[in-house]
This record gives structure tokens, C-alpha cells and sequence, in this order.
């Protein structure tokens, strides 16, 4: 028996880790640094590039925005709310699930931004904008759905705590001036966040514009220069907001909860409903992050290089814990209720599951909770931006699903069985036909993707300074003849 | 029925306080003639707003007369008739939930009283009364000749956007402590009387002040026939709803 020594099976050993260096600088942004001067011009081309589908787009979204929000809101002032779908006991309908959706949605852009800040979460760095922008936006659309549900919007500045000849102060008493508080102060808070960090972009493309851009661009860098000491400020200055916007965040959708919880009623009158609508919001809103910036990437120029398949991977992640956490919190809130065993809820919680709009609630728990469970686990799924989307886009309707529940359908059932509901009626027999809630609706999603897409052509949308700084930090060294990533601190 | 302690915002009548407003309905005596609810529109203005939006529980009665059934056919047992108007809780779950303070508790009648010229139709009160009396005008309804004709004009109509209850008739309460005072005298008893007490052809309706012990309504109150609705929520409603077994020949 001859025993021959032989080298272990190994073609070319340097290729094979040449190619592990050149998979991860393909696979992290982080690792695959460009000078700035050509990602500045990167940015530069993405913002200034527009074709005809683009103001094609941008048209009809104007046109339904007009229409659909503008027109028929409109319609409905002056009409009165017979033109939507709410009647006693329901008085509160679509309106305010539309309100609660909005702000979901708006939360996540907080989230996203000064919580992965915070935590320093490098992949954080390319999207961070998209999702700060996306919490403006969508909170100016909870605005419109909060004073269009209102009877008598005209009196809105009643709501204001401004000295007038009325003399009367408004309630603090009432959970909707808390909401009106909270939401007016998470608007201005998560707006200058927005702003702060896009000073230095701003004095980015001042100096890389002409013509209009140029002055305006001037204004809003402040005068940028980019000192030792203005880095410094600007650091400091996003520190402190991103750990203080973080409590307003939390609180915000908290306050919303509180609407419903805050009112005697079953069904609604639950201690758990604070901290269920904060993961709510972030069900909805992570997945909306994941959506838009999916879609940033496929239509905007040279997205594929800030943009890659490890965001999508983060994001998917992310998602799926949440809707864990959405799914603990639900079951929560459903044993206790239904434990307690009070005959208005117990009415309730089977008007649920069996009512008319028991297909709802079936359809909620499958695309918060199965959908992404089955899904999100498969780290090749969910870095692919179909599956992604689809599965972003189905956590949103079944989150407008659970606030469908929330508040129509849990209207139908009070403690005067001799007045319970008549249904949720979507159809009109007269002008126009459906209940203005759903163009109204159809309407704001539409201005929402038109304030994104003119502000997409107007600010730059990826953090260039951010990415660049967080390029210049990461570094791959070796250990032996594995490359390992490592990340320094820059302060 | 011991007062249980509420929060300071809430809490608007004490023990021992004037002017004090209540109703006592026997629902032995009520035949649900809907005499009330007819006497009710006509009294303050409210307007009907047809019956495709009636069928989506779109009508503004301020009171309706509840009937229910009780089990499966043929085995039906109906309950009583029970007309069912604001309650005027002492502490009113609708009060502290109005952004602009547009439903609050009167000083001088220590009713629940709206303003309507303060709403801004936000209609969370309405979600957070528990007798789910409140109507909205949910637009400003037709009016066909000749009803315009009968308007009331000790009240207000009311216009599109604004949330309105039932108030005990506070014009008519308001008209007979004018004359009380006028003739410098007490108001008396049943002086002071709802539409709905007024057209009640069984008297199953009685209103008065349930601050005078010797008054009709509060010997009524004081009945061991009497209950509150839904009692339990601690809302301290001052409607007395009268049942004693005589309707038994109802099933």
C-alpha cells in the first residue's frame, strides 16, 4: 500500500481570494468607493436628468391630485359629509384610517434615518434621505385626510392655540388637540431633520449649478462652506436630533393610538394599543422605505450604484422582524380582550372574524404576518426587488386593512345593540357615485408620488457626504488571507 | 346611587348644588307611539332628511323608542319600549373629548349643553357617547314648503358640519324660569316640560328638578323600579328609566 502525499484540492488559490475582495466591494457600497468628484457628478446627473415619461408621470399624477384630492375634497366641503361614507354610529370612516395609514407611513422615514443613526448602521447611509423625505411628504397627507374628515373645516385654525377674539383656548383636555400637537410637532422636527443633513448637498449643488438652481441653492446651503467647524456643528447638531426626534416618534403615533384608546368603547379601549400602533406604523412604514427606494432605484439615473441588493437585504430583515413584533403585539392585545370576556367586546371581536368585513380581518393577519414570515426568511427572496416590493406593498394593505378594522368596522358595535351598525356603504346613487373618501384617497397617494417626484429634481436625493463618509471609514484588511471588513471612527 | 369619584375635568355637578334638570320615563306606561320623536323635530327644527338616508342611519332625531326582540322565532319576547334621548350625564364622557369645547356642561341648568356655532364637526364626541345619542348635519337637508313655515325660533338651526343632541328643551326650561322669576316665585313643577313630555299621550315621560325632593321626577327616581342606562360606565345620567313588570303581557 504506497501512501502519496498530494496538495489539497485547491485551484488557483490567489484568484479565489482575489475574487472574495472583489465580491464584497460589489456587494457593499461601503467597500466600493469612487472619487468624490465623480459621485458628486453622479448625484448631480440622477437629479438634473429627466425624460418625457418623467413629467408624463408627473402630469397625471397632477391631474389626479387635482381632481381626485382638490376636486372632490372640495365636493364634500361644500356638500357636507353625506357625500362620504359615515352615518350614525359610524361617524368616523376611511377618513380616519386614511389618517392613521398616512402617518404609519410617514413613521418609518424617522425610523429608518435616527434609529439606523443612532445604532450606526452602515447600510443606512444611501437612503437615508429617501426615507426622511418620505415622512414629510406622507405626513402632509395625513394633514389633508385629518382636516377633510372635519364637518366644518373652514373653522380648522379654531384647533390653534392662538390668542383671537374668541376667547376661548382649545381643549387640552381632548385627545385630538393632543393629536394635533403631536403631529404638528413631529412635522416640524422631522422637516429640519430632513433639512440638517442636507446642508452639505445643498452647498454641493450650489457650486456644481447655474442659473436659478444656483440662487436658490444658495439660500438653503447657509452658506456652507464645509470648515472643520461647520462639520463639527453639523454633526453635533444631527446627534442631538437624531436621539431626540426618536422619543417624538414614538410618542406621535402613540398620541394617534390614543384617540381610540382614550374613548370608552369596546374594542378600542385597550392599554396596548400605544405601543401596537408604534409597530403598526412601522410595519407599514419600513415596508413603504423598502418600496420607495425600489423605486428610486429602477427609475432614477445612476441609483444602481448607491442602491444595491444588501439594502434590499437589510430592509427585508428589518421588515420581517417587525412583523414579528406587529404579531406579538396583535395576539396581545386579541388574548386580552377576548379573556376579559365583556359581552360588548366579545360581540365585537366575532363581528370581527365573522362580520361582513371578516375577509378583512383574514386578509390582514395573512400579509402582515404570513406573507412576510414565509417569505422574508430567504435571504435570495428578499434580495430580489420584485419579491421585496410585493411584499412591502402587501404588509401596506393589510396595515390600511387593520385600521380598516380599527375604525369602521369596529364602529358597527357599541353598547346600544338597538343602534348598532348599518354597514360601510362605498357606493352612491347620485354624484359621484362612490364615497368621496376613495378618489380623495386615490388623490393623495397621487400627490404623495408628485411632491417625491418634483423634490426628487430638486434636492439630492442620496446623502452624498454621508456615503462618502462612510466610505472613507470602511477598509478591508487582512487577517492571513482572509479580507475582513473593518470600520473606524471618524471622530 | 353613591357618586363614585371622577376626575376633576369631568366632574361638573356636585352634591347639594342648585338647578338640576332630570327625566323619569315609564316604560311600563309607553305604548311607542313615537309621539315623542315627532314632537321633538317639531320642536327644534330638526329637519328629516328622507329615507334612502335614513336607511344608512343618516336621520337626526334627537330621540328615538328603542324595541328589541329577545330569542329565535317563534320563540320571540319583546322588551319594553324604551324612548331614549341624551342622557345628560353629570359626567359626560362626550365633554372632555371636544377639541373646542363645543359640548360642556352649563353652569345655570347643569345640563350637557352643544354650541353649535363653536363645533368644528370633528364627531369624536359622538363616538364616545355610550347611548349613541348624538346626530351630525351631515348636510344642510331640504326643508319642502310649508315646513319651513313651523320653524321654532327660540332655536337654532342648525347648519351643515355641526354635531347637535337632545337638550331637555332648554328653551322651554329657560322660558319658564323667565316667567318664575317675572312673578318672583319658584319654578313649580312640571312647569317647565320637554316636547316630548308634552306630547306623551300615556305620560310615560316626566321632567322636573331632581334638586326639589318633593318633585314629581324625583319621587319617580327614588323608585325601587328604577335603573340608569348603562350605570356601570359611571357617566351619572339623569334619565330614570321606570320598569316593573307589568309588560310581561307583552311575550
Amino acid at each position: 500500500m504506497t501512501v502519496s502525499a498530494k496538495a489539497l484540492a485547491q485551484v488557483h488559490p490567489e484568484a479565489h481570494e482575489h475574487d472574495h475582495e472583489a465580491e464584497l466591494r460589489k456587494e457593499h457600497l461601503m467597500l466600493d468607493p469612487k472619487p468624490r468628484g465623480e459621485m458628486n457628478a453622479l448625484v448631480m446627473e440622477a437629479m438634473l436628468t429627466t425624460s418625457w415619461k418623467f413629467w408624463a408621470v408627473a402630469g397625471l399624477m397632477a391631474l389626479v391630485t387635482v381632481v381626485g384630492l382638490f376636486g372632490m375634497w372640495g365636493y364634500s366641503i361644500s356638500e357636507g359629509m353625506y357625500t362620504a361614507s359615515v352615518n350614525r354610529p359610524m361617524y368616523w370612516s376611511y377618513f380616519l384610517v386614511h389618517t392613521v395609514f398616512w402617518i404609519g407611513i410617514s413613521h418609518a422615514g424617522t425610523f429608518v434615518s435616527a434609529l439606523l443613526r443612532v445604532f450606526r448602521a452602515e447600510f443606512r447611509r444611501p437612503f437615508t434621505r429617501a426615507a426622511e423625505l418620505m415622512t414629510t411628504f406622507a405626513l402632509a397627507q395625513a394633514g389633508i385626510h385629518i382636516f377633510a374628515h372635519m364637518g366644518r373645516v373652514w373653522l380648522a385654525y379654531w384647533m390653534f392655540p392662538i390668542p383671537t377674539q374668541r376667547l376661548i383656548w382649545p381643549n387640552l383636555h381632548s385627545p385630538l388637540m393632543w393629536d394635533f400637537l403631536a403631529i404638528n410637532t413631529y412635522l416640524l422636527s422631522s422637516t429640519m431633520y430632513l433639512f440638517l443633513p442636507l446642508i452639505p448637498d445643498l452647498a454641493m449643488a450650489r457650486d456644481r449649478s447655474t442659473g436659478w438652481r444656483k440662487s436658490v441653492y444658495r439660500v438653503l446651503a447657509l452658506g456652507f462652506r464645509g470648515t472643520e467647524s461647520e462639520w463639527t456643528h453639523l454633526r453635533i447638531a444631527l446627534n442631538i436630533f437624531a436621539f431626540a426626534i426618536l422619543p417624538v416618534m414614538f410618542s406621535v403615533h402613540t398620541i394617534v393610538s390614543w384617540d381610540f384608546a382614550a374613548a370608552m368603547r369596546p374594542g378600542w379601549s385597550s392599554t396596548i394599543f400605544g405601543p401596537y400602533f408604534v409597530v403598526g406604523a412601522l410595519q407599514s412604514g419600513v415596508s413603504a422605505v423598502a418600496m420607495v427606494v425600489i423605486t428610486v432605484r429602477a427609475t432614477m439615473k445612476n441609483m444602481t450604484y448607491f442602491v444595491r441588493p444588501e439594502h434590499f437585504d437589510a430592509l427585508g430583515k428589518l421588515m420581517l422582524i417587525i412583523s414579528m413584533a406587529w404579531a406579538y403585539f396583535f395576539f396581545n392585545d386579541y388574548m386580552v380582550q377576548w379573556y376579559g370576556g365583556d359581552s360588548f367586546t366579545d360581540s365585537l371581536l366575532h363581528f370581527h372574524e365573522a362580520g361582513p368585513g371578516g375577509w378583512v380581518w383574514f386578509l390582514m393577519l395573512i400579509t402582515n404576518i404570513l406573507v412576510p414570515w414565509l417569505v422574508l426568511w430567504n435571504k435570495q427572496w428578499r434580495r430580489n426587488p420584485w419579491i421585496l416590493f410585493t411584499v412591502g406593498l402587501l404588509a401596506n394593505v393589510g396595515m390600511w386593512a387593520e385600521r380598516f378594522i380599527i375604525v369602521p368596522v369596529s364602529l358597527q358595535i357599541n353598547r346600544v345593540p338597538f343602534m348598532w351598525g348599518h354597514g360601510v356603504k362605498i357606493f352612491r346613487e347620485t354624484f359621484p357615485y362612490v364615497s368621496v373618501e376613495i378618489p380623495i384617497f386615490i388623490g393623495s397617494v397621487a400627490f404623495f408620488v408628485l411632491l417625491y417626484m418634483l423634490a426628487s429634481k430638486f434636492i439630492p436625493l442620496v446623502p452624498v457626504w454621508e456615503v462618502q463618509e462612510g466610505q472613507m471609514a470602511h477598509s478591508i484588511r487582512r487577517y492571513g488571507k482572509e479580507p475582513v471588513i473593518t470600520v473606524a471612527e471618524l471622530e | 346611587m353613591a357618586i363614585p369619584k371622577i376626575p376633576e375635568f369631568k366632574a361638573e355637578w356636585k352634591e347639594g348644588e342648585e338647578g338640576r334638570w332630570g327625566m323619569a320615563v315609564d316604560m311600563d306606561l309607553c305604548t311607542g307611539c313615537q309621539a315623542c320623536v315627532v314632537a321633538c323635530s317639531m320642536e327644534n327644527n330638526v329637519p328629516f332628511v328622507g329615507e334612502a338616508e335614513a336607511g344608512y342611519g343618516r336621520s337626526l332625531g334627537w330621540i328615538r323608542v328603542e324595541r328589541l326582540w329577545e330569542g329565535q322565532y317563534p320563540e320571540v319576547k319583546m322588551t319594553p319600549y324604551q324612548p331614549v334621548m341624551c342622557q345628560q350625564c353629570g359626567s359626560a364622557p362626550c365633554e372632555p373629548v371636544c377639541p373646542v369645547f363645543a359640548t360642556v356642561h352649563s353652569q345655570a341648568e347643569q345640563l350637557n349643553v352643544q354650541v353649535y356655532n363653536r363645533c368644528v364637526g370633528t364627531r369624536y364626541c359622538a363616538n364616545n357617547c355610550p347611548y349613541v345619542v348624538r346626530v351630525f348635519n351631515w348636510a344642510d337637508f331640504d326643508r319642502p314648503d310649508p315646513l319651513p313655515n313651523q320653524f321654532n325660533p327660540d332655536v337654532t338651526v342648525r347648519r351643515r358640519g355641526v354635531m347637535e343632541k337632545c337638550t331637555f328643551c332648554i328653551q322651554r326650561i329657560h322660558r319658564a324660569e323667565d316667567q318664575a322669576k317675572a312673578e318672583g316665585r319658584e319654578v313649580l313643577d312640571g312647569e317647565a316640560q320637554p316636547a316630548c313630555a308634552q306630547a306623551c299621550p300615556a305620560d310615560a315621560i316626566v321632567f322636573g328638578r331632581l334638586d326639589d325632593p318633593e318633585s314629581r321626577v324625583s319621587k319617580l327616581s327614588r323608585s325601587n323600579r328604577g335603573s340608569h342606562l348603562l350605570e356601570e360606565l359611571g357617566t351619572q345620567p339623569r334619565v330614570t328609566y321606570l320598569k316593573g313588570g307589568s309588560n310581561d303581557r307583552l311575550g
